[in-house]
């Protein structure tokens, strides 16, 4: 079943176009990314699904009912904001225990699924303190918590791991994923990290000025990227220009090409092409060779255990062909 | 780490504080010790004796219970109207973006900053074109220009530190607009509301100026104490009055700062 669903989805603020004619549908279960730099419009897609926005014009869906006009607190649909939103006036069981509360709940009931929810997030025992008192990664497992607790079908998260540090963030990587998979959720996140969506999300959604530039898994989106934008913006591929993708012996338009695809020296069936080192940088398990190819700049991954060519030596380098993604015109 | 705690100030500096403080209120103590003098018609230093008849004969005078019962109206109720307008202006200032939004928050100031006399006349010469006539409702109006701008300057300050995000979580969680405002926005504006609110009460309770432009025949409890002080006859009455309009007025100040102080804590505590 379809969890979310956007039909030429377009939200204006003034001018500017934060959300362009998007189309997504987003089955239920599914960890779902929507992968962006910052103004991309990925937000808003996330606030057209809480409700905190409205479209401008298309249509919204959520499990098969028109979200238009539903304001938020009438969507079964939750979310975990970029700075936590702890109400600071409450203690930790209390922020867990609002979105009961405010429905009726009655208060042992509602304490008792708070509790449950804490002990979910690894948090148990922690109900008496105030938000103030939590660390930056209790903090975010308390706001998943206070989400959860309402068993939403959908869960939003924006920008979860922006505030935690590189070893925290890993391990909640990890951990919102095995709770995906427990809970059995929709979750739906916004990232502008391609590392954690690449490693955490089903599928992706790569936005660039409000639109959608590709979606599809990991894979697709990391090996294939339709667009010089996508290429570009996921991990740091080689854009070809198309003369050179044309000298080379391919169409004449832009290509991607993954920098740990291409090797030093020629093999069999592999394409080779040679180029003038201008710059090598040691990135601990490779190198990373630069090389000025017919006006060209391409970069090249050279394990470790390889000597690193010189500056300004010419050197031969290859890769298969069907390693070389040519892409869309558009940019 | 604090190497200045057994420090001590010069003798000198210390004198000059003390000289300092002493001038600022020596003079409310010398108006309490006139409420207990039995010389009724100047006031001689010291006084030939002490008595507490003069705060039975307050207790007795209608006119002082008139004023006093006016001046507590007209607190009550134009706190009552800065604390609605106050509030639902700071919201608007502090919570939405629109054109003209920092010019009306220095219009909503201005009042506060314009001398009394000012207002006093521009009020007056309003009702006067408006073909108002002056009555209780004249005064409260008064007063209420004013008194928005010291529950606005509070509110909007504390409004300005409870983040967007904990209205939208609020109502992402299920909650309202009304169960919003219930459990989220009042506790952390409360304090800031009350503080605002108690110093509007005083400010209105003691003012002089804009009540004198825009009251007709009634007297505030203020402008009986001048009136009064201009008789020779049971002045002790008016000091008996003063101290209990310095405790009215004191105390409310007081809670509005200790308030104010712990609502930092408060507002501060999720960041």
């Amino acid at each position: 079943m379809t969890a979310v669903l956007f039909q030429q989805v377009s939200r204006h603020f003034g001018a500017v176009r934060a959300v362009d004619s998007v189309d997504l549908a987003i089955a239920e279960g599914e960890f779902f990314a929507m992968l962006g730099p910052s103004g991309s419009g990925k937000t808003t897609c996330l606030r057209l699904m809480a409700g905190f926005e409205q479209p401008t014009s298309g249509h919204i869906e959520i499990f098969g009912e028109t979200a238009e006009g539903v304001p938020p607190y009438r969507r079964n649909v939750n979310t975990v904001f970029q700075d936590y939103a702890l109400f600071p006036h409450l203690s930790i069981l209390e922020n867990v225990a609002y979105g009961l509360m405010v429905k009726g709940v009655g208060k042992a009931e509602r304490l008792k699924a708070a509790e449950e929810a804490l002990a979910m997030v690894k948090l148990p025992g922690y109900g008496t303190r105030r938000p103030g008192q939590l660390s930056g990664g209790q903090r975010q497992r308390v706001a998943l918590a206070r989400a959860l607790v309402n068993r939403p079908r959908v869960l939003l998260l924006d920008e979860p791991l922006g505030a935690l540090d590189l070893k925290l963030r890993e391990q909640m990587q990890e951990e919102l994923k095995s709770l995906q998979k427990s809970l059995g959720i929709t979750f739906i996140f916004v990232t502008h990290d391609q590392g954690e969506a690449l490693s955490m999300a089903d599928r992706i959604a790569v936005f660039n000025d409000g639109k959608i530039q590709q979606l599809g898994t990991p894979e697709e989106v990391y090996k294939r990227p339709k667009t010089r934008f996508v290429a570009d913006f996921v991990g740091s591929s080689n854009v070809l220009p198309p003369d050179f993708v044309a000298s080379l012996g391919f169409g004449n338009s832009h290509a991607s090409l993954r920098p740990e695809d291409i090797t030093l020296g020629e093999g069999p069936g592999r394409k080779p092409f040679s180029g003038r080192v201008v710059a090598t940088s040691f990135l601990g398990a490779a190198n990373r060779v630069t090389v000025e190819a017919a006006g060209a700049r391409v970069a090249a991954m050279v394990p470790a255990s390889l000597a690193v060519p010189a500056q300004g030596e010419t050197v031969t380098l290859s890769f298969l062909a069907e390693d070389l993604h040519q892409m869309d015109a558009t940019p | 780490m604090r190497s200045d705690k057994n420090t001590s100030a010069p003798l000198g500096l210390k004198i000059a504080a003390g000289a300092g403080l002493a001038f600022l209120h020596l003079p409310i103590l010398l108006i309490f010790l006139y409420a207990f003098t039995t010389e009724e018609k100047s006031y001689q230093f010291p006084p030939p004796g002490y008595t507490l008849q003069w705060f039975a004969v307050t207790w007795n005078r209608p006119d002082v219970w008139a004023a006093m019962g006016l001046s507590v109206r007209v607190a009550a109720i134009s706190t009552a109207i800065a604390l609605v307008l106050g509030t639902l202006c700071a919201a608007a200032v502090s919570r939405t973006k629109f054109f003209g939004r920092e010019t009306i928050s220095l219009l909503v100031i201005l009042p506060i900053a314009l001398p009394g006399i000012i207002t006093g006349i521009a009020l007056r010469s309003a009702f006067s074109f408006a073909e108002i006539p002056f009555s209780f409702w004249t005064i409260v109006l008064g007063h209420a220009t004013f008194c928005v701008v010291v529950v606005y300057n509070n509110a909007v300050a504390r409004f300005r530190r409870v983040s967007g995000s904990l209205i939208e979580a609020s109502m992402d969680l299920g909650a309202d607009s009304f169960q919003t405002f219930r459990y989220i926005i009042l506790p952390n504006i409360g304090t800031a509301l009350l503080a605002g609110g108690m110093l509007a009460f005083a400010l209105s309770f003691d003012e002089v100026i804009v009540t004198t432009f825009t009251a007709g025949q009634q007297s505030t409890l203020p402008i009986w104490m001048l009136e009064e002080l201009v008789r020779p006859r049971q002045r002790p009455v008016t000091n008996v009055v003063a101290m209990v309009v310095v405790l009215l007025t004191f105390l409310p100040i007081l809670g509005a700062y200790y308030l104010t102080r712990d609502g930092d804590q408060v507002a501060g505590a999720g960041k």
